[in-house]
């Protein structure tokens, strides 16, 4: 009701410079994805926008590049390697430092979320890559996992404080009677109580990996083990024009769990603020 | 913050909380674990690093020794360091300050006065930048950007080699480009967090556009204004996704202290001058941080 009497109070020029800016910002922010859109089933891709004899060969030349497909399943162990590891380590993390009020609390969690923002990947890369080397988990899955698991903990367990501090109470006190151990309270108590929240974190975690570059780029040497990140980046960067079908191919199939995701995630919590934290 | 400490004093009492201390700690352990290793040695390692020779390569490989302060002298006599840290303030200005948070806050205050529909539609492809993986994204840029048929030459009737001749402006364009999303949302959720009566009293007090901006949006929205131009200053001053586009060159011309320190510690291997470059940025983070940080708990506390 309201609507329609905006519409009808809103001048002409006001609605011609909506409309002008809208259709700016659309064409800026759409132009450089249509590519995305047109070359992966074009049968001469080149960085020209066009899309004819539509079909998917370039697929199927993907589909004959081992190193391609290889990635792709790196991709899926690095980055449900990581949901896995953030869930086992920032689960009972977060649920104590929402649920025990204990000496030093809010000093440990001003400490995780000043450090968190201090140091990024680019500012701590040199460290990073010694621990790495002097580790020894140099070209190796967990090395990356690991890498990626310290990364993006800190904002994890502040996503899945927040969500515990949401719950109530009364289940958990209703069990404590018993006296359970650690291991118990955990299966019985801990997981069911904030289920939800670790499917939205094991998403967010897989997206956050699954995109990483600077990680993987720094952690891994043979091409074997590159993530999809990385195989993406030497293609187009050392591979030239020769390789542009397989690239276009390779971009979607890449891209597509990611919107999967997101969707997902928008769909059933709404993922607003929580793609904010970049790695 | 404040709701969370309260919930807690009362689990403080003997007999309320569900965990036992033996439990809350073997809980914590790993975590804490993680985060030493992963952030506190790091940023430990990097500052003493900063003051070391250490090289891969070389003499200094075998034989590193603390030289105080040499590296930061050094790099403050370094045209390419400088020429570094000048090409990253003007990457940081004009894409985070004056790119996505002044575009961020038109596109959310346009779309906050059309329908439904068209927001969601325009919202959208606005995410689209944003959640498409950085490698891919890169290379959409790279396309759109070719000198010989990208597609902003072909609009425009040009045939410029963008990257070559234009990488800093190129690199501040796309990440514009890339992460308006964030301060559109954030804007988004400032507005809708006003009352639609003030603005309709405004209206029709016959306020223009103009003053109902002034005098109603930025008012309610300037804490969420300052924390977000902390926050994308703190990301875009970090950023390493140009890299993939233009790789720091050509000769240096969007070479942002984040590759700057990828080139100088990663590849030609001099881990010190590395160090203490990425030492400066750890205390241009902590500036920044300890701002949004200490804002961030006073809002908590007034509400």
């Amino acid at each position: 009701m309201s609507k329609t009497r905006t519409i009808s109070e809103k001048s002409m020029s006001e609605r011609v410079s909506t409309a002008i800016f809208i259709a700016l910002v659309v064409s800026f922010f759409l132009l450089p994805l249509i590519w995305l859109l047109l070359a992966p089933f074009d049968s001469a891709p080149s960085y020209r926008l066009h899309l004819s004899n539509p079909g998917l060969d370039n697929f199927k030349e993907m589909a004959q590049n081992p190193y391609a497909y290889r990635s792709l399943i790196n991709s899926i162990v690095f980055s449900a390697g990581t949901g896995l590891a953030i869930i086992l380590v920032g689960a009972p993390a977060s649920y104590v430092l929402s649920r025990v009020k204990f000496k030093g609390r809010d000093g440990f969690l001003y400490i995780l979320l000043l450090f968190s923002s201090i140091v990024s990947g680019s500012a701590a890369m040199v460290p990073l890559f010694l621990l790495a080397l002097k580790l020894n988990i140099l070209d190796t899955y967990h090395g990356v996992i690991l890498v990626l698991t310290g990364g993006l903990l800190p904002a994890a367990i502040f996503i899945l404080k927040d969500f515990t501090d949401s719950l109530p109470k009364s289940y958990e006190e209703s069990a404590q009677i018993f006296g359970a151990s650690s291991f118990r309270i955990l299966k019985d108590i801990v997981v069911p109580v904030i289920r939800p929240g670790l499917a939205v974190i094991f998403v967010w975690t897989f997206v956050q990996a699954w995109s990483n570059f600077l990680v993987p780029f720094i952690v891994i040497r043979d091409v074997n083990k590159q993530p999809g990140a990385v195989m993406m980046y030497s293609f187009y960067n050392e591979g030239g024009q020769a390789v542009i079908r397989t690239v276009a191919a390779f971009a979607l199939l890449y891209t597509i769990p990611i919107i999967v995701m997101y969707y997902y995630v928008n769909k059933k919590y709404g993922f607003r603020f929580y793609g904010g934290i970049k790695g | 913050m404040s709701k969370s400490l309260k919930t807690g004093s009362q689990a403080k009492k003997p007999g309320n909380s569900v965990l036992r201390g033996g439990v809350a700690s073997a809980f914590l352990t790993p975590a804490t674990l993680f985060i030493f290793v992963f952030l506190f040695i790091p940023a430990g390692w990097t500052l003493y690093l900063g003051i070391t020779d250490y090289k891969l390569t070389g003499l200094s490989a075998v034989n590193q020794k603390i030289i105080g302060l040499a590296n930061f002298q050094k790099a403050l006599h370094d045209p390419q360091f400088l020429n570094s840290l000048k090409v990253t303030i003007q990457f940081t200005l004009g894409s985070a300050i004056f790119g996505q948070a002044v575009l961020g806050f038109l596109l959310a205050w346009v779309l906050s006065t059309v329908s439904k529909r068209l927001r969601s539609a325009v919202e959208l492809i606005v995410i689209c930048a944003w959640m498409v993986p950085s490698s891919v994204v890169s290379f959409l840029w790279v396309a759109f950007l070719n000198g010989d048929n990208g597609t902003l030459n072909l609009l425009t009737g040009l045939h410029l080699q963008w990257l070559i001749k234009y990488p800093l402006q190129s690199i501040i364009i796309f990440n514009i480009w890339r992460g308006t999303a964030f301060s559109m949302l954030l804007f988004s959720a400032a507005i809708a967090a006003i009352p639609k009566s003030h603005l309709e009293v405004a209206r029709i007090a016959g306020a223009t556009k103009f003053q109902q901006l002034r005098q109603i949006i930025l008012p309610t929205a300037r804490p969420f204004i300052l924390t977000n131009l902390l926050l994308i200053t703190l990301w875009t001053f970090n950023d390493f996704g140009p890299y993939l586009i233009t790789g720091g060159g050509p000769g240096g011309k969007s070479e942002l202290l984040s590759i700057f320190v990828y080139n100088s510690a990663l590849r030609y291997l001099d881990f010190g001058y590395g160090s203490a470059i990425a030492t400066m940025m750890l205390g241009m983070n902590l500036v920044l941080s300890l701002i949004v940080v200490t804002l961030g708990r006073k809002q908590q506390k007034k509400k």
